[in-house]
């Protein structure tokens, strides 16, 4: 499944890049199934992912727990927790 | 009476007198106006500035989402919300928030309830620029502005 994947603040900056396009496989189902898979792809996404349960996920610009479907979804958003206001 | 909403994601500043009257200008039911400005901090002389990263659209959407629960929850007349982006200056106005209603307690709690809930959902990051040069880092999220959005209670 193509999926369009955009990081921000401090996870962008330990992945090296703000967004990208990645072909998931069929196994990955879940947000934490991503936050593991995306942990393979190399030692910068490791650290990054270090302790998954800390970053949060958007699905189609929505907030999403990890134990969410990712099926059909268009854009995953991956990032800290947030500090606006 | 029609509400009057208004969200905007911007790096320009903004004109508290201007939302000010956005939303009262022509409403003679509006009773009560609460208006809460945040402003960048220089933590005592260590910052020159902080740095507000959003995700552009969920941002917008999110306040959107956050502005029309206060507006049902509370029954506001009007809302705006303006969240500002990119390097903010100590001393310069981050976000605003204003809310009118017919009688003050509303405003008060729409205006409290908005800013509890975009500090912990709406997507925005503040990463410092030390006034010495050195490395700056990003803001860490604080257990006590989660404490402030759960007394509001599950929705």
């Amino acid at each position: 499944m193509m999926v369009k994947i955009v990081y921000f603040a401090w996870v962008r900056e330990k992945i090296g890049k703000g967004e990208e396009e990645l072909d998931l496989p069929a196994e990955v189902t879940t947000v934490a199934d991503l936050l593991t898979y995306l942990k393979t792809l190399g030692e910068e996404y490791d650290e990054a992912l270090k302790f998954p349960e800390a970053v949060r996920v958007a699905l189609n610009q929505e907030h999403a727990h990890h134990s969410e479907k990712i099926a059909g979804v268009r854009e995953i958003g991956i990032f800290p927790p947030m500090t606006g206001g | 009476m029609s509400l009057t909403l208004h969200i905007a994601v911007q790096h320009e500043d903004f004109d508290p007198a201007v939302e000010a009257a956005r939303l009262t200008d022509g409403r003679p039911g509006v009773g009560a106006l609460v208006q809460f400005t945040g402003f960048c901090r220089d933590e005592g002389g260590r910052l020159s500035a902080l740095e507000l990263e959003h995700y552009p659209g969920m941002a917008e959407a999110e306040l959107q989402r956050i502005a029309e629960d206060a507006v049902g929850r509370f029954l506001l007349i009007g809302l705006s919300v303006i969240h500002r982006y990119g390097k903010i200056m100590p001393g310069e106005r981050i976000v605003l928030v204003s809310a009118t209603s017919s009688h003050r307690q509303a405003a008060f709690d729409g205006a409290n309830y908005v800013m509890d809930f975009l500090k912990t959902a709406a997507p925005f990051w503040k990463k410092e620029h030390n006034a010495d040069g050195s490395h700056g880092a990003w803001v860490a999220a604080k257990d006590e502005d989660d404490s402030a959005r759960d007394k509001w209670g599950k929705e």
